[in-house]
C-alpha cells in the first residue's frame, strides 16, 4: 500500500466535493437557513390539494405582503413547508399567512402540521454560538491529542476535521437541505466520531515509532500503520453506518435531515483518516527529521574542523 | 481442576446471557415483584420524558425586557409562569432558564402556542387609578385573589364573562374612599375609576356611590378565554418585567407520534444487523461482543429510564450513534488479537495482549468524543444539548462495556479452552503468517 507515496491523489475527491459545494452555494444562492438561524416564520402546512409553489408564495406576498419560500414535503405532495423572512412581529405574519391559506384551500387550523417562529436576533445568537462551540470543541481536541501525541498529528488531526466539517457543509449546499441546529449537533458528532479514526491509525504510528529501526522510514511505517489498522477503521466505520442508515431509511422527515449529514460525515472521516490526515503527517515528520540529521552532521563536521 | 474452571467459565457465560436479558427486560419493560416496581424506560409517568418533538406540542422562549435581570428576578418569573400554566390546566409543562434572561416553556400536547405566549409573557401590573391618573390600588399589594365568572353583573343584565377579584383587608377602605370621591365628582365628569392592565385601560366604570365591599368585579371585552387568563396572570401574580417572545415552535401531534416508533423499530434492526456482521467479521469473540452489546442497551436503557431524560429527536439519534460506536472498541481489541494471533500466540496470551495494546487507541478516541459531549451540552443550544447527554452517557457506558465485560467474557472463553484457531481468525497456512 502506498498512501504516503499518492497522498496528493487521494485529496482529488474531496477536493472535488468542494469544488461542486462551491458552485450549488452559488446556484442556490447560498445555505439554506432554517428560521434558526435567521428569524422569521416556518409553517408545514396540509393544503390537501395539488399547489403550484410559486403560485402560493406569490399568493401569500399579495395578501400580506411577506415574502415567503415555499416547498413541498410529505409523500402526498399536498403538503407546504412555507418560510417567511423576518418581519415585525412574527406573530401577526403567521396568523395573516394562515388567513390566506385558509381562504384559498378551505382549510382549517387542524391542517397547520407545525410551525416555528423565531426573532432575528435570537437566530443572530444561536448561529454565533453555533460558531463558538464548534471552535471551542475542536480546540479543545486539539489540545488533547498535542498533550497524548504530538503538535503535528494535532494539527493534521484538525486539518482532517475542517476537511470534514467543509463537506458536509458543501452537502448542505449541494441538497439544499435545510441548516439548522441539528447542522450543529451532525457536524459535531461527525468531528467526534471521525477524530476517532484518526487517532486510532495515529495511536498505531505512535507504537511504530518506538519500535522503529534507522532503516526504516517514516513513510514505510505510516503505510503499515494505515494498513494495519485498516481493517478496524472500515468495520467500525460499517457498524455505525449501519444504524445511521436505517434510521435514514425508516425515520420521519426530521429525523432523515439528520441522517444524511451524518452519513456523509462519517464515511468522509474515514476517508480522511486513511488517506489523508497520516500520509500527509509522514512526509512533515519525515522532513523534520532529514532536517534534525542534517543539522547534527553539521554540528558533526563543525566539531571536526575546530 | 482444569475440567472445573471449564465448567465455571460455561456456568459464567450461560449466566451472562440471562443477565443480559433479564438487564434489558428491567430498562424497557420494568417489572414488578414483591411490591418492588420500575415501570421501565417508556413508562408514561416514570420513565423519559418526550421532547416536543416526539409528544407533540409548543416550544415558546422569551426574553426579558430589562437589561441584566438578577438571578432572583428570573426565578419569580419562572414560579410565576409555573402558576399561571398549572392554573391554565398545562400541569405537564416544562419551565427552563437560560444566560441572558431567556426562558423557555415546553407544553406537551398545546397547540394553541400564540395565546400561551400571550398569557406568560404579559406583565399582569393591575391598577387601580382614579381620572386624575392617581393610583389607587395595585394588583400586587391589594389584591388577594381574582378568579373567572360567568353571570350577570347587574340585576337583569345579561350574563356577561367578567373577573371577580378580592381585597386584601387594607385594600377594602382604600377603594371605598376612593369610590366616595369619585362619586362626589359627577358634575366634572371625573366619576369613575379605571381598571389597567400593564398600562392598558380595561374598564372605566362610573362610580355612583362609595362601594364598601372586599370584592369589585371588572367587566370588559371579554371571551370566556381572555376572562380566564386574566384572572389566571392577576392570581398568579405581577412579572418584575414584561417579556417578549422571541421564538415559537408547534410540533403537531402526528409528526411526533411516528418518530419513537420508527425510531425505535430502526434501532433495534440496526443492533441485530450489527450482531450479525460482528459473529461474520470476528467469529467467536463476535458473540461475545454482541453479548456486551446487548448489556450495553440494557444499560443505557436503563440509564435514560432512571434519568428521567427528556428524550427528542436529536437524542434518539445520539442514542443510536452510540450504539454503532459501541462496538467499536470490540473492533480495535478483535483487530488486534486477529494480529498478534497470526505471529503465532496462544489464544490466551493473543487475547491478553490485544486488551493491552488496543487500550491506549480505545481511550483516546473516546475521550476527544467525551470532549465534544461536554462541549455540546455548555452550549445550551436546545437541540443539541439532549444530543450531548445521550451521546456522552453511550460513550463512557461503551467503554465500560468493551473494557471491563467483554475482557471478562473473553478470558471465561479462553478458559473453556478452545483448540480450534479458526473460531478466532481465519488461517492462511501453517505458519500462521498474514497474507
Amino acid at each position: 500500500m502506498k498512501i504516503v507515496e499518492n497522498r496528493w491523489k487521494f485529496v482529488i475527491i474531496p477536493a472535488l466535493i468542494l469544488v461542486l459545494g462551491i458552485v450549488m452555494y452559488i446556484v442556490n444562492g447560498g445555505f439554506n437557513f432554517d428560521v434558526e438561524f435567521l428569524g422569521g416564520t416556518r409553517m408545514q402546512v396540509e393544503l390537501k390539494s395539488e399547489f403550484d409553489n410559486d403560485e402560493v408564495a406569490k399568493l401569500i406576498f399579495d395578501e400580506t405582503g411577506a415574502s415567503a419560500k415555499v416547498q413541498k414535503s410529505g409523500s402526498s405532495a399536498t403538503q407546504a413547508v412555507i418560510k417567511v423572512q423576518a418581519t415585525e412581529n412574527e406573530d401577526e405574519t403567521k396568523i395573516a399567512v394562515m388567513n390566506t391559506l385558509k381562504e384559498k384551500f378551505g382549510i382549517t387550523d387542524e391542517e397547520l402540521i407545525s410551525s416555528s417562529t423565531a426573532s432575528a436576533s435570537f437566530g443572530m445568537e444561536v448561529q454565533r454560538k453555533a460558531l463558538l462551540y464548534t471552535l471551542l470543541a475542536i480546540i479543545c481536541i486539539l489540545i488533547y491529542i498535542a498533550i497524548r501525541f504530538e503538535w503535528r498529528s494535532a494539527v493534521m488531526a484538525v486539518i482532517a476535521l475542517a476537511i470534514n466539517v467543509l463537506i458536509m457543509a458543501a452537502v448542505y449546499a449541494i441538497t439544499n437541505i435545510p441548516l439548522n441546529t441539528t447542522f450543529i449537533a451532525a457536524m459535531l458528532t461527525v468531528i467526534g466520531y471521525s477524530i476517532n479514526n484518526t487517532i486510532v491509525i495515529f495511536d498505531r504510528i505512535r507504537e511504530n515509532m518506538k519500535g522503529r529501526r534507522k532503516s526504516n522510514t517514516v513513510t514505510e511505517i505510516v503505510n503499515n500503520a494505515v494498513k494495519e489498522t485498516m481493517g478496524r477503521t472500515i468495520n467500525s466505520t460499517i457498524t455505525t453506518l449501519i444504524t445511521i442508515v436505517l434510521i435514514y431509511i425508516m425515520g420521519v422527515s426530521a429525523i432523515k435531515e439528520f441522517a444524511l449529514p451524518l452519513i456523509v460525515g462519517i464515511v468522509a472521516g474515514a476517508y480522511t483518516s486513511i488517506f489523508i490526515a497520516s500520509s500527509f503527517w509522514a512526509v512533515w515528520k519525515e522532513s523534520e527529521i532529514k532536517a534534525r540529521a542534517e543539522a547534527a552532521a553539521e554540528r558533526r563536521s563543525a566539531k571536526k574542523s575546530k | 481442576m482444569y475440567v472445573l474452571m471449564k465448567k465455571k467459565s460455561i456456568t459464567i457465560l450461560c449466566f451472562g446471557v440471562v443477565i443480559a436479558v433479564i438487564l434489558n427486560i428491567v430498562a424497557f419493560v420494568g417489572f414488578n415483584i414483591a411490591g418492588f416496581q420500575y415501570g421501565g424506560m417508556l413508562d408514561p409517568e416514570k420513565g423519559i420524558r418526550k421532547g416536543i418533538d416526539l409528544a407533540g406540542g409548543s416550544v415558546i422562549t422569551l426574553q426579558a425586557e430589562t437589561e441584566n435581570p438578577t438571578d432572583d428576578q428570573m426565578n419569580v418569573v419562572e414560579s410565576i409562569f409555573q402558576t399561571r400554566l398549572t392554573n391554565a390546566g398545562y400541569t405537564e409543562s416544562r419551565i427552563s432558564k437560560s444566560e441572558g434572561g431567556k426562558i423557555t416553556v415546553e407544553i406537551p400536547s398545546v397547540f394553541d402556542t400564540d395565546s400561551v405566549a400571550q398569557l406568560l409573557g404579559a406583565m399582569a401590573q393591575l391598577k387601580f387609578v382614579d381620572a386624575d391618573g392617581v393610583q389607587i390600588l395595585d394588583g400586587a399589594t391589594d389584591i388577594k385573589d381574582a378568579s373567572y365568572q360567568y353571570s350577570a353583573t347587574q340585576q337583569g343584565g345579561n350574563a356577561t364573562h367578567h373577573v371577580q377579584v378580592e381585597f386584601a383587608p387594607e385594600a377594602k377602605a382604600k377603594f371605598a374612599e376612593a369610590t366616595r370621591k369619585a362619586a362626589a365628582q359627577s358634575a366634572s365628569g371625573k366619576n369613575y375609576i379605571s381598571i389597567m392592565m400593564d398600562d392598558t385601560v380595561v374598564s372605566s366604570p362610573r362610580v355612583s356611590e362609595e362601594i364598601n365591599s372586599d370584592s369589585c368585579v371588572i367587566t370588559g371585552d371579554f371571551t370566556a378565554e381572555t376572562a380566564q387568563n386574566l384572572a389566571n396572570q392577576i392570581k398568579s401574580g405581577q412579572l418584575p418585567f414584561n417579556l417578549s417572545t422571541i421564538s415559537q415552535e408547534t410540533v403537531g401531534a402526528e409528526l411526533g407520534a411516528d418518530a419513537l416508533p420508527t425510531s425505535l423499530m430502526a434501532a433495534a434492526i440496526g443492533i441485530l444487523l450489527i450482531m450479525i456482521f460482528m459473529v461474520v467479521m470476528y467469529r467467536i469473540p463476535g458473540l461475545i461482543a454482541d453479548l456486551s452489546l446487548l448489556i450495553y442497551v440494557g444499560l443505557i436503557g436503563l440509564a435514560m429510564g432512571l434519568m428521567h431524560t427528556n428524550l427528542s429527536l436529536s437524542g434518539i439519534a445520539g442514542i443510536v450513534l452510540s450504539i454503532g460506536m459501541a462496538v467499536d472498541a470490540d473492533c480495535i481489541i478483535f483487530e488486534r488479537m486477529k494480529e498478534e494471533l497470526r505471529t503465532g500466540k496462544t489464544i490466551k496470551a493473543s487475547v491478553e495482549a490485544g486488551f493491552n495494546k488496543a487500550f491506549s487507541a480505545i481511550l483516546d478516541s473516546n475521550v476527544t468524543t467525551i470532549i465534544t459531549c461536554v462541549v455540546l451540552y455548555i452550549s445550551g443550544i436546545g437541540t443539541v444539548t439532549g444530543f450531548a447527554t445521550t451521546l456522552g452517557v453511550g460513550v463512557v457506558l461503551s467503554m465500560f462495556t468493551a473494557i471491563v465485560i467483554t475482557k471478562f467474557f473473553l478470558k471465561q472463553l479462553v478458559n473453556i479452552g478452545i483448540k480450534n484457531r479458526n473460531l478466532f481468525c481465519k488461517q492462511v497456512n501453517k505458519e500462521g503468517g498474514a497474507q
